[in-house]
């Protein structure tokens, strides 16, 4: 079975994709829900710095330290913001915005003075090259295993075992911040670990999808998850699901088109989160629509009934009751009064007898439960 | 190269021109981003601008500078509409927002880009250049155009200035005097896109974010009125944008855009420590003045009451029982008592045991102690 995947470049380039994806969402999860995501845009960007540092120091890019090296980087970048939030001078957006670009310039430059060094040219920094993850590869046995692969499996792997480890911990750091801290957890730290992971998923990322488009699959499949369920565990499993299938439909779009794979899954995502948006079962466009609108519709019923019933046996209910009154005592047009009308009798609320309204037992109670919630005055 | 050829050198002028109204436009329209708390709007619209602008050259079929911008201007704008969609309509929160915009139109820029690679256009070249900006590239007519746009900004924000203000500071009030705040506000983000669109040639889409908050953060710390800060940053943009510029004129080979936003930083690092009043440098000597001041006071308080105690004015202390008491050493404090005529060091007297020299408070000491208690409204000791 390795064999066969081994000859199989687009089965590998799917893997790594649907790989960058489940790692990244399952740390990104997190930062959702703690209303953090952006450290994710400025973590993509910084660790460029580190990993031009690194690649100058060592010649190396893909050994355990050397990610943990660059990935610092990212915690850098999160330190310093925090830093500079805490002086109070600065916003933490602004200060966001303020510290990657500086790291990420600094990244730059050192790769235009060091050009002829360093293995990455300022193009793929930001883009990644997964189409040609198979083509670097290490020996292990007896066969020729993409590094990608090997990283991205070791970073899944890791992340996965921080979030079975913590669950409870994390669970409780992020929604209830101040339990957490009563009960001795450490969020701040539970935090940090998180963001160490992040930055070391950027980094074994990198070659794969590079700076930005990272940050899509950090974000875009718990915030997909998010609007499916209030679960945490199924958050996961929908991150999961939409990372891999992402990674699958960009690749065939992408060799379809022929355009970049990477950017083609980073594009899936976004349409996954635009269908949870638009057609998710709670949370989603149209179902909010389609709720509001019967409440609408219940309200209208509701109004009709207590209408009828406030002048039956009156006087005036040969004015009243009858379809043309609600035109000009309920302001309702004809088309609109129609309509009510027949919902009502479709629901046998009210009878129809001629021009008359007349309202069924069960209407009658119906507006009597409205006027009268407790039942007090009839007994 | 001297500084006259220097400036006399038709690139070199473009570069600097075109820096310099990148920093007037992004140091005004970023001022009230970042007092709306919007500044990483700008990272997402910048980033937004890559299909505009790949879709700008595939509708022109040539790398025409005018379609280019139009686009980059409509896909950033969108992106923030987008952004404005998904947090109202939905769950998700401002920061999930921005960055599933930043990130997808990003990625719909890249795959555009590697569709227009695959098209064999023969001028395709270079487009990917905006990603970090081309500044030496820069064209009379493409400043021609930046300095239109930055000039429709500029007239936009004098005209609607006081609309702005009241916006940017307090909407419920303008929303009291019956503005059109909403239309205000989204009028203030697309403008956002303006900035981001001059930027594109010189930055890039990556960095154009610093661009927009480091000048505003800069003029923020030395101004407390928006007009002053509103100048102020034009003026930090204008001065770090050329400053860049020229390094990168100088030093062949070294990216414009990473060199532009290094130079408005360092400005933004010496205005945060430096800066009157909200500078770390001046509050730091600030807390530790209080501190030695404090400390000094309770020394000298301490004197007192124990001469009080003793109903003896020139009761000597020894150090070490000052020491104890105060959970410090407290002898650089003594000195300065000392120094300042407060507290003398005199010799104990040679029946009494203990060490030789004690602490005693002279008449101006006690007279200070007394103010100093007084002042504090403590009468009981």
């Amino acid at each position: 079975m390795l064999a066969a995947l081994l000859d199989n470049v687009a089965l590998q380039i799917m893997l790594v994709g649907a790989l960058v994806g489940i790692a990244s969402s399952l740390v990104g999860t997190f930062l959702v829900l703690r209303g953090t995501s952006m450290l994710s845009d400025a973590i993509g960007h910084s660790i460029v710095f580190g990993i031009v540092i690194v690649w100058l120091l060592t010649h190396q890019q893909s050994g355990p330290l050397q990610i943990l090296g660059a990935a610092l980087t990212g915690v850098l970048t999160v330190f310093l913001t925090e830093l500079l939030v805490s002086t109070r001078r600065v916003k933490k957006d602004a200060a966001i915005g303020l510290v990657f670009p500086v790291l990420f310039s600094i990244g730059v430059l050192l790769l235009n003075l060091y050009a002829r060094d360093v293995h990455i040219d300022t193009h793929t920094v930001l883009l990644g090259e997964i189409g040609f993850v198979w083509l670097d590869t290490v020996t292990l046995g007896d066969y020729r295993i993409p590094r990608s692969l090997l990283s991205m499996g070791a970073m899944t792997l890791l992340n996965a075992a921080f979030v079975v480890l913590f669950f409870k911990e994390l669970k409780l750091a992020t929604f209830d911040e101040a339990l957490a801290r009563a009960l001795g957890l450490a969020p701040g730290v539970l935090f940090y670990g998180l963001l160490l992971l992040t930055s070391g998923t950027a980094v074994a990322a990198f070659d794969a999808v590079g700076a930005v488009l990272f940050v899509a699959f950090v974000i875009v499949p718990p915030s997909t998850a998010y609007l499916l369920t209030d679960r945490l565990w199924l958050m996961f499993l929908y991150g999961i699901a939409v990372s891999i299938a992402s990674s699958v439909s960009g690749y065939a779009l992408a060799v379809a088109w022929d355009v970049s794979i990477g950017g083609m899954m980073a594009v899936m995502t976004g349409v996954f989160l635009m269908l949870a948006f638009l057609a998710g079962p709670r949370y989603g466009l149209v179902a909010q629509l389609l709720r509001r609108r019967g409440q609408r519709r219940h309200n209208e019923i509701r109004t009709l009934a207590v209408h009828l019933y406030n002048h039956e046996g009156g006087p005036e209910q040969g004015v009243e009751n009858v379809i043309r009154a609600l035109r000009e005592h309920l302001r309702w047009d004809a088309a609109k009064a129609g309509r009510v009308v027949q919902r009502s009798s479709d629901r046998r609320l009210i009878v129809r007898e001629g021009e008359a309204l007349r309202l069924t037992p069960q209407g009658r109670e119906m507006a009597r439960e409205i006027l009268d919630p407790s039942g007090r005055s009839s007994a | 190269m001297n500084v006259v050829e220097l400036l006399s050198d038709y690139t070199i002028q473009n570069v600097v021109a075109g820096a310099a109204l990148l920093g007037l436009v992004s140091g005004v329209l970023g001022s009230f981003a970042v007092l709306r708390q919007q500044s990483l709007l700008g990272d997402t619209m910048s980033h937004a601008a890559l299909p505009g602008v790949c879709l700008g050259f595939i509708i022109a079929g040539t790398r025409e500078i005018g379609s280019i911008l139009l686009g980059a201007l409509a896909t950033g704008a969108l992106a923030a509409l987008v952004m404005l969609l998904l947090t109202r309509m939905s769950r998700l929160k401002t920061d999930a927002g921005l960055g599933i915009t930043l990130s997808v139109f990003f990625a719909m820029g890249v795959v555009l880009l590697t569709h227009i690679q695959g098209m064999n256009n023969a001028s395709q070249g270079g487009l990917d250049a905006f990603l970090f900006g081309q500044a030496a590239a820069t064209l009379r007519s493409d400043l021609w155009i930046m300095g239109g746009i930055t000039a429709v900004a500029l007239a936009l924000v004098a005209a609607l200035w006081k609309e702005f203000k009241l916006v940017s500071f307090d909407p419920e009030f303008a929303t009291s005097l019956g503005l059109p705040v909403a239309w205000l506000e989204v009028l203030l983000t697309v403008m956002v896109a303006l900035a981001v669109v001059v930027g594109l040639q010189m930055v890039g889409v990556v960095l154009m974010a610093a661009m927009i908050i480091a000048p505003a953060v800069a003029a923020r710390q030395w101004s407390r009125r928006l007009e002053d800060m509103v100048l102020l940053a034009a003026l930090i943009g204008v001065a770090g944008g050329v400053f860049g510029a020229l390094i990168s004129a100088l030093s062949r080979g070294l990216a414009t855009g990473p060199l532009i936003i290094l130079s408005v930083s360092g400005v933004v690092l010496v205005s945060l420590t430096l800066a009157p009043e909200r500078g770390f440098l001046w509050e730091a000597i600030r807390r530790v003045r209080a501190r030695r001041r404090l400390r000094y006071q309770q020394v000298l308080t301490t004197l007192y009451r124990l001469a009080v105690h003793h109903a003896d004015p020139v009761y000597r202390s020894e150090q070490g029982m000052l020491d104890t008491y105060h959970g410090q050493r407290t002898r650089a404090v003594l000195r300065q008592l000392m120094r300042r005529g407060l507290a003398e060091w005199c010799d104990t007297p040679p029946d009494e045991p203990g060490p030789p020299r004690r602490w005693v408070l002279t008449p101006a000491g006690i007279a200070e102690a007394e103010r100093v208690l007084a002042a504090l409204g403590r009468e009981d000791l």
